[in-house]
């Protein structure tokens, strides 16, 4: 007969009062926003009156979950940018230059005089006058190479050495390349979360996508091309020796080194060598400050690695001038005085100090070790997302007490239950999408809609199975439990297909297809529960109540 | 008294002319496809890379003057549409302005846009800027966004397939399957010939019309499968008939729910998701057709196994019923 436990009526209902009790922070939205940020506020040490205020403006005690609003809702700028990961070959290569030379230089006799080739960019060339030294020089290169780490543990070096005639070709080893991605994608990732973080806008999404693209939400902001000069494109200092200075804006350089213009003599061309003695990856920090003339400038202080590096080549080359260059401009050329074995030291240059402050801020966030392309780009105005809200409010509200009104119309006293069970599905779905911090975005509105309408199947299974198991006539209580027990599997089957779609929506989709994705599967697993256990348990606790002797569905 | 979108205990012959019904979908399909062939769709930014500026004026839009603005910066291909909505303000007119990829592989530079909004502003005073929204696509995500889309409909195609042939047996995922791709391939079909937008937002429409119709067919199949047990010396078309009509109530009740909710959106949800809320609002009617007029059609095409005396590993499935003896 009609029975469920006293244990599964409790589970039940808990179950709701925790959803709505989790959805509720979301009907007070602005005063929970308000006090999460000045919570997080005070956190980071702000901890002021008007924070104490606003966080006071909710009790501690209340959940504080709230569904993000996504960026067609809230206004905002959206970027997909992909690193330019091959950036970073040439750079390593280049690297290795000068390790090659010092490492083929006591050889000379076997192999006489080496001499760098044009080469691509994951490569280097390097010429000997004797060929058949080449066994012997190709020994003391591949002695070079390091193991590195891949997921597989199998051991791979990062240079693979082979001789073509007199040419020693040192490739950059796949295995080495997958590793020197991943490095760069991840260093990327990090830099630009730390630069948007010094901004401090609220809720940002930067999310790694595929192998080699990031993707970056910021609610708020203006536009995205407000949004690429936060990230700033490159940003890249490295330290080079000096080869020479001159005006001719097309002298060639020479192999393994390059042109680069002046940051602030124009018409000034330095050559220096394309190896850079240290990076700006190796600096840990980086404060404005004042020259000794009072004018603005940036400290910096190296890392341990980098610190030896700088200290070594500071020590052997005093008398000799050094670059300092930043994006591929000198800023400036200092002659190295003597030897700076601490790691610190200072950039001097004609900035003013908002540009000192600027390059400090880059510098400390390190630089972008390769630059990004722009796949995608999206701003959407703060003004269209309220009016998104508000339509996707009103068309929902409308959506709701149309099925309401329809489905008691159509089942009377249990159309009022089914009613009720919605009105807690929609709460439950708050609830959940609070407590995982979904997104909630102008689809997943869409979403929300399409359950409301959907989200009534259930039971309606349920109620024309009851009403066909009424002309049996085997009794009410009997009706209500076969019309339970028959129309489940046509449930769970409806259920479970859609349910796999709104999964493979969520896997493939991105942005707003994908909050779609996540309100239609929340909705499914909602209204599946309040149709099978809500539903049932308010009809059951009303026949007990009443005890009929006929019902009317 | 109840409302009733169906009378009870209805007995329709839904399969008087169920070849008819079949060769109908069947040419409509054929011409959807034919239509897609033809005209081809209006692909939004997302699948063919380019931009799209959504302007709003107090000023009346002139798409003319717009145009002629627009004709200095030399951006090739350009198509401006004004668009309406029953809850814009009177002085709320807003227009959608689409650039197509520009040169390399990346999205429009911030630069240009300030250039158009400029030129815009020159021509029309009443222009607010900055643009209510910005979107500009890459071509090469645009490219990769096609395949993630097609590899996305396949999937829950077949994901579904599989779903029901292990719950029911291959005839039914057959019928179920085809009931789907008449869906899918008619809203396409419906925005190749009207020529609406087809962007991501439509695969995610597509998708959903997917799950919608397949709840309406698993749920007749389900009856179809029940009642196949209880007349068992019944032919096959009566049997489905029977299925049909006892299920008939329900797939009105569900289908006219749903219709409601989505109408509601439909006229209140604001012009951005009109496209969406169309393309399910059409799949909601196409599948309710197709569950009865193709998925059970082909089922009877196909015919399914009705020897029940052999003792069958399909036949005590986890909701079989145990009644006591009366």
């Amino acid at each position: 007969m009609l029975q469920i436990d006293l244990w599964k009526r409790i589970t039940i209902l808990l179950t709701c009062v925790a959803g709505l009790w989790l959805a509720m922070p979301n009907l007070f939205y602005t005063t929970v926003e308000q006090h999460n940020d000045a919570v997080q506020a005070i956190e980071l040490g702000a901890d002021t009156p008007e924070n104490n205020a606003l966080r006071a403006q909710w009790p501690e005690w209340m959940p504080s979950g709230l569904v993000n609003l996504g960026l067609d809702l809230r206004g905002g700028a959206h970027l997909l940018a992909e690193v330019r990961v091959a950036d970073v070959y040439a750079n390593r290569m280049e690297s290795y230059w000068p390790e090659i030379r010092d490492a083929l230089r006591p050889e000379r006799e076997t192999i006489g005089t080496i001499r760098l080739q044009p080469s691509p960019s994951d490569e280097v060339h390097v010429r000997i006058s004797q060929p058949e030294g080449m066994p012997r020089a190709l020994e003391i290169v591949r002695g070079l190479a390091r193991p590195i780490q891949t997921i597989t543990g199998v051991g791979a070096n990062d240079i693979e050495v082979r001789a073509e005639g007199d040419l020693l070709i040192v490739t950059m080893s796949e295995a080495e390349k997958l590793a020197s991605d991943e490095r760069t994608v991840q260093q990327s990732l990090e830099i630009i979360r730390r630069r948007i973080d010094e901004v401090g806008t609220r809720e940002p999404t930067i999310q790694r996508q595929g192998s080699d693209r990031i993707l970056i939400q910021v609610p708020g902001i203006g536009s995205a091309a407000e949004l690429k000069d936060i990230i700033g494109t490159t940003a890249q200092l490295t330290f080079n020796p000096v080869v020479s200075r001159g005006s001719d804006a097309n002298a060639s350089p020479g192999l393994g080194n390059k042109l680069v213009p002046s940051l602030d003599e124009p018409g000034t061309y330095y050559t220096i060598e394309a190896a850079a003695v240290v990076t700006g990856e190796e600096l840990v920090d980086a404060q404005p400050a004042f020259d000794q003339n009072g004018r603005p400038a940036v400290n910096f202080r190296f890392n341990t690695t980098g610190a030896r590096k700088f200290g070594d080549y500071t020590a052997e080359n005093i008398g000799s001038p050094f670059a300092i260059v930043l994006d591929n401009e000198v800023v400036s050329a200092p002659t190295i005085q003597s030897h700076i074995p601490g790691g610190s030291g200072i950039i001097t240059g004609r900035f003013t100090v908002e540009e000192s402050t600027n390059l400090a801020i880059l510098l400390r966030a390190g630089a972008l070790p390769a630059g990004l392309d722009f796949l995608e780009e999206r701003t959407i105005g703060p003004e269209l997302g309220q009016d998104s809200i508000d339509a996707g409010k009103i068309a929902t509200i409308v959506a709701f007490l149309g099925v309401l009104v329809f489905m008691f119309l159509s089942y009377g006293m249990f159309g009022l239950f089914a009613n009720v069970a919605l009105i807690i599905n929609i709460g439950l779905i708050f609830g959940l999408l609070s407590m995982i911090g979904g997104t909630l975005t102008l689809p997943g509105i869409a979403g929300i809609v399409l359950t409301v309408g959907m989200a009534v199947d259930a039971n309606v299974l349920v109620f024309e199975r009851i009403r066909e198991e009424l002309k049996t006539s085997k009794g009410p209580a009997r009706a209500i439990e076969l019309g339970y027990e028959k129309a489940l599997s046509a449930i769970l089957d409806a259920n479970i297909t859609t349910f796999i779609t709104a999964v493979i929506l969520f896997a493939m989709g991105s942005g707003p297809v994908r909050g779609f994705a996540i309100t239609l599967g929340l909705g499914i697993l909602t209204s599946v529960f309040t149709a099978i256990f809500v539903t049932r348990l308010m009809i059951v606790i009303w026949f007990e109540r009443k005890r009929p002797k006929k019902i009317e569905v | 008294m109840r409302l009733r979108l169906v009378k009870q205990n209805t007995n329709f012959d839904f399969f008087k002319r169920w070849k008819l019904w079949l060769g109908i979908s069947g040419l409509m399909m054929v011409v959807a496809f034919v239509s897609f062939l033809l005209q081809g769709l209006n692909y939004g930014i997302d699948f063919r890379g380019g931009t799209t500026i959504r302007t709003e004026s107090t000023q009346p839009v002139d798409i003319g003057v717009y145009r002629e603005a627009l004709a200095a910066l030399e951006l090739g291909d350009i198509s401006i549409t004004e668009v309406f909505d029953p809850q814009f303000e009177a002085d709320q007119n807003v227009a959608m302005i689409r650039i197509e990829a520009q040169e390399g592989g990346e999205a429009v530079e911030g630069q240009l846009i300030s250039d158009i909004g400029a030129a815009l502003q020159a021509a029309d005073p009443g222009l607010k800027l900055p643009f209510a929204s910005v979107e500009s696509v890459g071509p090469k995500v645009s490219g990769e966004l096609i395949q993630t889309a097609v590899i996305a409909v396949v999937l829950a195609i077949g994901a579904v397939l599989i779903y029901i042939w292990l719950r029911f047996e291959w005839q039914f995922a057959a019928g179920a399957v085809l009931a789907l791709v008449h869906d899918v391939i008619l809203t396409i079909g419906v925005f190749s010939e009207l020529q609406i937008r087809f962007d991501l937002a439509i695969i995610a429409a597509l998708l959903t019309i997917v799950g919608y119709s397949l709840n309406d067919t698993v749920v007749v199949f389900d009856r179809v499968r029940e009642n196949l047990r209880k007349y068992k010396k019944r032919p096959l078309n009566e049997v489905l008939n029977i299925s049909i009509n006892e299920t008939l109530s329900r797939t009105f009740m569900t289908s006219v729910t749903t219709l409601l909710a989505l109408i509601a959106l439909f006229v209140l949800g604001g012009d951005v998701i009109r496209g969406f809320v169309f393309a399910m609002i059409w799949g909601v009617i196409v599948g309710t057709y197709s569950s009865i007029f193709v998925a059970s059609a082909a089922l009877l095409y196909l015919g399914v196994k009705r020897d029940w005396s052999k003792p069958d590993a399909n036949s005590g499935n986890q909701y079989a019923n145990i009644d006591p003896k009366p």
